[in-house]
């Protein structure tokens, strides 16, 4: 008497035959049961696997069958697949000549030594990739140098697109930034200074504050976000797509081209935009003490020029180059190191702003031990 | 007449498609028949991947009804589109693999969206579909970029056969093979279509695949089907441009081929 084991596929087991009948495709045999199957089989010495009654097979199918054969081979028996018409005996065979090949070996157990050979490549390939940027820098600055003795060579209108794009773009998010910080500023300095009733040295922290550290730090970071990884996008799609292979055979040099625009924009751009952050940041500031703390800005100003040394200025503005050169740097040598795969491609833009802004951070720390030594 | 319209597993009527005012396609009408190699042919731009595209529901034409297993394409519910989408694979031009999995999880993609599955047996069966395809054991594990045009073509079929589709649609498939690479892909193709009972839609330009495993041809051109038929009947239009295709150097050359193949 046929059994259903499932919705679509019966089964019933005489006189050592076990016969299927109806679909057997990929929908049913993930419900299937082998062990099931073979326990029903198993006190009747069934020899035949008849299958004349399966109006559809496909390939999981096939190999459910070709499984059964097999489960039954191990313990020691046999089976024989018969009443399979033309076309699923032919894709029975095609199946069975791509079953797993015996002899697949099981994948090696990692070992505490393997982990330690691959921290020591990881170390090697870190080391490596220095190495490669520093060449990288320094391709970059020669180019630069071999512009300025050969003017001609400078691409000026990429130049000017590139200012366009990293600079004037970037002057509404930037100054907003700054001025939200110089609120903050003002805000917490005051609250914090009125329980001295020292209210007015708010304009001091403010100013030494914005000036010296957070106005280009901050700037730098946008700038890295938005332009550094624009610079990894747009390179790293061109390396994909060929362009700059096509470059190189063209006798065009990608570094000329690509990179001395987009970096040279950017050293001229995040002095322009660190200046407006400056700016910006002052004005926020001075507007939320004369809210807060009712320093008029005439006073805010007149405290500021007298009580602010213009070094703290001018130790914002010197870091504001060296911080260009290492976004520009960064977001185009890991354009340059996109693969054919588009995953590296998202793999190298996140790695460029994560690497640039923590480059710019550890120079800004290497500043303010430099400037103390040197007293400014 | 019943089982002639039950044969037509795909049915084009009256199709519009324009981008714009770019009209690509003007009342074309085709029909497939089940279980049948039928070979899309045209020159560039007279819309073969468009109609290929308007055929899976990736495109939406302007007008006209596309029939697929007498089901409209256009006009179904998200549910009975996807329950029509099971039945039908599609390899794009260049394989289009997802580059974040590797070669079996890609086949393995469709089979985790569609069904219910264990992993192991989902792994079996993919496994078994990537060696269908002829690759090799250790391509696997490799992911797309680690693997060369070819055997991303034949790693895009193995994803495109992953459920034993009714259909299968092909664009371009032997498209950047060298000529022993291209002739292997079409053996490839004749083969499955045989172990599992496909129905292949084959965009082409490929004028030995023609000769090799194509049932029928159909011609693009002028904005619609100008002929449908075997590789003899094309030698009979007189077209301008069906009668420089089909008599052109290479086209001689493909044939005198498939002759001699044919009678070693």
């Amino acid at each position: 008497m046929p059994k259903s084991i499932n919705g679509s596929v019966q089964l019933s087991v005489a006189d050592a035959r076990l016969t299927l009948t109806g679909r057997l495709d990929i929908g049913v045999v993930g419900r299937l049961d082998p062990h099931a199957i073979l326990a029903q089989g198993q006190g009747q010495g069934v020899s035949v696997l008849d299958i004349a009654g399966l109006s559809q097979i496909d390939t999981a199918g096939a190999w459910f069958l070709l499984d059964l054969e097999r489960r039954i081979a191990t313990r020691g028996g046999s089976i024989a697949i018969e009443g399979a018409s033309a076309v699923q005996a032919q894709l029975i065979e095609r199946v069975r000549a791509n079953l797993a090949p015996d002899d697949i070996p099981p994948p090696p157990r990692k070992s505490p030594v393997d982990h330690l050979e691959e921290f020591g490549r990881k170390t090697a390939s870190a080391g490596r990739k220095s190495v490669e940027l520093i060449s990288f820098l320094g391709q970059t600055v020669a180019t630069i140098a071999g512009i300025v003795v050969h003017p001609k060579r400078l691409r000026l209108t990429s130049l000017v697109h590139h200012c366009q794009e990293v600079g004037l773009n970037a002057v509404p998010i930037v100054a907003l930034m700054a001025f939200l910080i110089g609120v903050v500023l003002a805000f917490q300095g005051s609250a914090q200074l009125r329980q001295f009733g020292a209210e007015v040295f708010v304009v001091d922290l403010i100013a030494i504050s914005i000036l010296r550290e957070l106005g280009i730090l901050l700037t730098a970071i946008i700038v890295a976000g938005r332009s550094g990884s624009a610079f990894t996008a747009a390179i790293g799609s061109m390396k994909m797509r060929e362009e700059i292979d096509a470059m190189r055979t063209l006798g065009l040099d990608p570094v000329t081209i690509l990179v001395v625009p987009r970096v040279l924009a950017l050293m001229i751009m995040l002095p322009a935009l660190g200046l407006i952050a400056d700016v910006s940041g002052l004005v926020g500031g001075a507007l939320m003490s004369w809210i807060e703390l009712g320093v008029s800005p005439a006073v805010f100003q007149s405290r500021l020029v007298s009580n602010t040394d213009v070094w703290h200025f001018g130790v914002g503005m010197i870091k504001a180059p060296f911080f260009a050169l290492i976004i520009g740097i960064i977001g185009c040598y890991e354009g340059m190191m996109v693969g054919g795969d588009a995953e590296s491609l998202g793999r190298m833009t996140s790695t460029s702003v994560v690497l640039s802004i923590f480059m710019v951070i550890v120079m800004d720390a290497l500043f303010s031990i430099f400037f103390a030594v040197v007293g400014v | 007449m019943a089982a002639a319209d039950q044969d037509r597993i795909i049915r084009v009527r009256g199709l519009v498609t324009r981008f714009g005012s770019h009209v690509v396609h003007d009342g074309l009408d085709l029909d497939v028949r089940r279980g049948e190699i039928i070979g899309v042919v045209g020159g560039s731009g007279t819309g073969k991947s468009v109609l290929l595209r308007a055929i899976v529901g990736l495109l939406k034409p302007a007008e006209g009804r596309i029939e697929v297993f007498g089901q409209s394409v256009r006009d179904t519910s998200d549910a009975e589109y996807r329950a029509l989408r099971r039945r039908w694979g599609v390899m794009f031009q260049d394989g289009a693999l997802f580059s974040s999995l590797t070669v079996r999880q890609n086949v393995e993609a469709p089979m985790r969206e569609q069904l219910q599955l264990a992993p192991d047996l989902r792994e079996t069966l993919a496994a078994i579909k990537v060696r269908m395809v002829g690759l090799p054991e250790n391509a696997q594990d490799k992911y797309p970029s680690e693997l060369s045009g070819g055997m991303r073509k034949r790693a895009g079929f193995a994803r495109a056969i992953a459920l034993d589709p009714e259909i299968v649609f092909l664009d371009e498939p032997t498209a950047g093979l060298d000529p022993i690479g291209a002739a292997a892909f079409d053996i490839l193709i004749k083969q499955l279509q045989n172990a599992l009972g496909l129905t292949v839609f084959l965009v082409t330009h490929d004028l030995d695949s023609l000769h090799a495993i194509c049932d029928r041809v159909a011609v693009l051109a002028d904005r619609r089907v100008l002929a449908v038929g075997t590789m003899a009947d094309m030698l009979e239009v007189d077209h301008p441009w069906v009668r420089e295709y089909f008599h052109g150097p290479r086209a001689r050359a493909a044939l005198a081929s498939s002759v001699t193949e044919g009678a070693a």
